[in-house]
């Protein structure tokens, strides 16, 4: 059950810091401080697929046990090694995105036939809006059908992984990750063995 | 003329197989101008006898007349005709329209079924479905939600309908059903949320249910009979599921039931596979996983299980066993013998004896297939029938967060549901496959009711190192075990094909062709791009004197998740994007019915 009371305290906690770090979002972009080497990125360069508005946007500027959060407070990838190395997280998404989410929503985001393209919706959601899509499900209709998405309130294999997915998707999302599976990752952070087992609940 | 040719026809097959089956249906089966079942006849040979368009003439084949479903998702199965009248379905929310075919295709009534939408996302890979199938003046719907509806072909009144299955549990429907004596058979989906999945028959007249066999569990629930059901000849033995599963892992062992039904009604055995074990992760379900992944043989009337055989014990890789069991009679050694050839998502295609279940071949119809070296052939081996697991290509071996990479097939398999023919002119079957591979990471998942339960991480490509397509059309000797000629698609093919007496086979393609090829060379002859891309099964039918071929457009199912993407190139380095173009360059989204004929 802890998921859950999680799940939902979250977004209000993101809510909080939103106010406080949108506040400090102006000042930074007239200021633009050196970026803080332990959190910058350094993305593939040859990678064609990069939204620099989004990356920066996404950019990391804290980093609190291997779980990287942007300027928004809400949780973000890492990427060095000229795009070779991933956080955790990202990685982790990864794993679970093409677990739970591509037999509707495609490899690596793309979307299908049946269900919208996430590299390209999270380029809009927020990560409040993010989890509670997936916590509660959607439905469009239109004249040409009806689209649902389920609710995975219950699923743990995905509700205990939310963040996960939601980094690993603003990473497609700004092109920062491209079309690849994440080869080498950061170490899985203690917090994250930790929540994952209170979280699954063993 | 035409009332002459069927009851000659029928006078025919009644008088060799007078008691059994369904008379109406083995009738009208036998008359090529109609189509009653969506596997054509009770064998799955999907082969007509029509011949006047043929293979010197269809290449003038032109557009007849069209129809639009109204439905833009993914259209698998075929229509149905019936004497005068067009039986066309769709895709949730599985609509049926009845078409007067001496009336321009006038629509005499249109079913509309009112099913909760939350069972779309409920069903793995878009809401297909693959048809409609006509017994004894009734046209008879698998819904979506499980609902069996029969409906009155004239009126498209309800006769009555029943409830087979939970969709709030994962249980839901994509597969057609069999009609056979007076009961009809139908199966379940939900292999990805842990359903404990069966085979159910409900009477025809009334709807009520018979008897329901699970694919795994106890020897009763299975309706297998200890010392009668046998396996490879032997008798399976107490408890021969239960011994291969970990507890009550059983209870949510998936093994759907998803694919086609054929019957013989000289042996009076019903044959169809069962799906994956659930989960996707093997190490978190020890054992065999019997009786998933399966081929079965049941008598109709009872239920009761004939014989089993395994062809992927204990899956590692999802290569579910729901393929069309196409039944023939051929020579081996010289000797005819009633075969059974099903080609397997794992990329092996199987020929048996269906009397007994003995196991005469077992060859891989794709040469990349490389998670097994061979299925063991020698009887007096300890793995005698079983494949022989390469270590490097294990999931189960690798282990639980290793990427087992380059495995071949992919998880959609050498071939997925989209049917094969055969024609007995040239003795080959007309096998629509895929050509694709992939990187399988399993990982530990838990299990809630209604939601999915999947448990590994894949990524799918092209074969590597070989045409750079996603997709082969081969022609297949079940008997040989060896591909007769292959086609390159760039694709993979998701088209149900259509062999026939004009020597001619026809396939769709993801962009949306419908292909006319040479039976005995696979040269093409005829293609035609219709509106979208092609999943659902080419179908011909007589009226008036004319033969047509008709075929649903529609893309999407599992296939549409490449539309948007397109898989990526494996070879590629990191952060190149795949050099495979995606398809949605090439097709969209679609529901239409297009209908072909020679010009008058």
């Amino acid at each position: 059950m802890q998921y859950q009371s999680k799940a939902a305290i979250r977004p209000l906690v993101a809510a909080l810091v939103f106010a406080f770090a949108s506040a400090g979002a102006v000042q930074a972009q007239d200021a633009k401080p050196a970026a803080d080497p332990a959190v910058a990125n350094q993305l593939d360069p040859n990678s064609s697929e990069k939204d620099a508005k989004l990356i920066d946007k996404y950019q990391a500027v804290k980093v609190e046990d291997g779980k990287y959060t942007d300027g928004d407070g809400a949780p973000t990838y890492h990427i060095t090694n000229d795009g070779k190395k991933f956080d955790w997280y990202a990685y982790s998404g990864y794993r679970r995105y093409h677990a739970e989410c591509h037999v509707c929503h495609g490899p690596d985001a793309m979307g299908s036939t049946y269900a919208p393209a996430l590299k390209d919706s999270l380029k809009r959601l927020s990560y409040e809006e993010f989890v509670g899509i997936i916590a509660g499900g959607k439905q469009d209709i239109s004249s040409s059908g009806t689209n649902v998405m389920p609710a995975f309130g219950d699923n743990k294999n995905v509700m205990c992984y939310a963040d996960d997915l939601y980094v690993y998707l603003k990473a497609r999302a700004s092109g920062a990750m491209p079309r690849v599976r994440p080869g080498d990752k950061e170490d899985k952070p203690e917090s994250a063995k930790k929540a994952e087992k209170e979280c699954l609940g063993g | 003329m035409r009332a002459v040719h069927l009851l000659a026809l029928g006078a025919g097959l009644v008088a060799s197989a007078p008691a059994f089956a369904n008379d109406d249906v083995l009738k009208r089966s036998a008359d090529p101008a109609q189509q009653v079942l969506q596997t054509v006849d009770y064998a799955n040979t999907r082969y007509s006898k029509l011949d006047q368009i043929n293979a010197s003439n269809v290449k003038q084949l032109q557009v007849a007349w069209t129809f639009s479903t109204g439905v833009l998702r993914g259209h698998e199965g075929s229509p149905l005709v019936i004497g005068n009248m067009m039986y066309v379905h769709t895709p949730f929310p599985n609509i049926v329209y009845a078409l007067d075919l001496d009336k321009d295709g006038v629509i005499v009534w249109k079913y509309e079924p009112k099913q909760d939408p939350s069972v779309i996302p409920v069903m793995c890979c878009d809401t297909v479905n693959r048809g409609l199938a006509y017994a004894d003046g009734a046209i008879i719907l698998h819904q979506a939600d499980t609902t069996v509806v029969s409906l009155d072909a004239k009126s498209g009144k309800v006769n009555w309908s029943v409830v087979n299955g939970d969709p709030k549990k994962g249980e839901t429907n994509t597969a057609t059903v069999l009609p056979v004596k007076d009961k009809i058979i139908v199966g379940i989906s939900g292999g990805e949320f842990g359903v404990n999945c069966h085979v159910t028959a409900y009477d025809s007249k009334s709807g009520k249910k018979v008897w329901r066999g699970y694919s795994q569990g106890p020897d009763a629930d299975m309706i297998m009979d200890p010392e009668k059901t046998t396996s490879l000849g032997k008798p399976v033995g107490k408890d021969s599921s239960l011994k291969t599963w970990e507890g009550d892992q059983w209870k949510t062992g998936g093994g759907c039931t998803w694919g086609w039904f054929s019957y013989d009604p000289k042996l009076d055995l019903m044959y169809y596979g069962s799906g994956n074990p659930s989960t996707w992760n093997p190490k978190q379900r020890p054992g065999d996983n019997k009786w998933s992944m399966t081929i079965w043989a049941r008598n109709p009337d009872t239920g009761a299980a004939k014989w089993v055989y395994q062809m992927t014990p204990h899956d590692e890789w999802d290569y579910d066993g729901i393929n069309e069991m196409i039944l023939t009679d051929q020579k081996v050694d010289g000797k005819d013998r009633p075969l059974l050839t099903h080609f397997d998502r794992n990329g092996f295609g199987y020929t048996l004896d269906r009397a007994t279940g003995e196991l005469l071949v077992a060859e891989k119809f794709d040469p990349v297939v490389n998670w097994a070296s061979k299925v063991d052939m020698d009887k007096g081996s300890k793995t005698y029938g079983r494949p022989l697991v390469q270590a490097k290509y294990s999931t189960e071996q690798n282990g639980e967060d290793t990427n087992s990479k380059g495995i071949c097939p992919a998880a959609l398999g050498t071939k997925d549901q989209q049917p094969a023919a055969f024609s007995p002119k040239t003795n080959l079957f007309y096998v629509p496959t895929n050509h694709v591979c992939m990187d399988y990471e399993p990982f530990r998942v838990s299990y809630t009711p209604g939601q999915p339960y999947v448990g590994a991480t894949l990524a799918m490509y092209p074969a590597p190192n070989s045409h750079g397509g996603m997709g082969n059309f081969i022609a297949w000797d079940g008997v040989a075990g060896k591909i007769k000629w292959s086609n390159q698609e760039q694709f993979s093919v998701w088209s149900g094909a259509l062999a026939t007496a004009g020597d001619v086979v026809f396939y769709g393609t993801l962009e949306g062709y419908l292909k006319a090829v040479d039976s005995k060379t696979g040269k093409e002859l005829y293609k035609f791009k219709t509106p979208s891309g092609i999943i659902g099964n080419v179908m011909t039918y007589q009226h008036k004197g004319k033969q047509f071929v008709g075929i649903l457009s529609g893309v999407g199912g599992w296939a549409g998740i490449g539309l948007a993407a397109g898989l990526t190139d494996p070879n590629a380095g990191l952060g190149a994007v795949g050099g495979y173009a995606a398809l949605s360059n090439y097709t969209n989204l679609g529901g239409q019915l297009t209908v072909f004929a020679l010009p008058n």
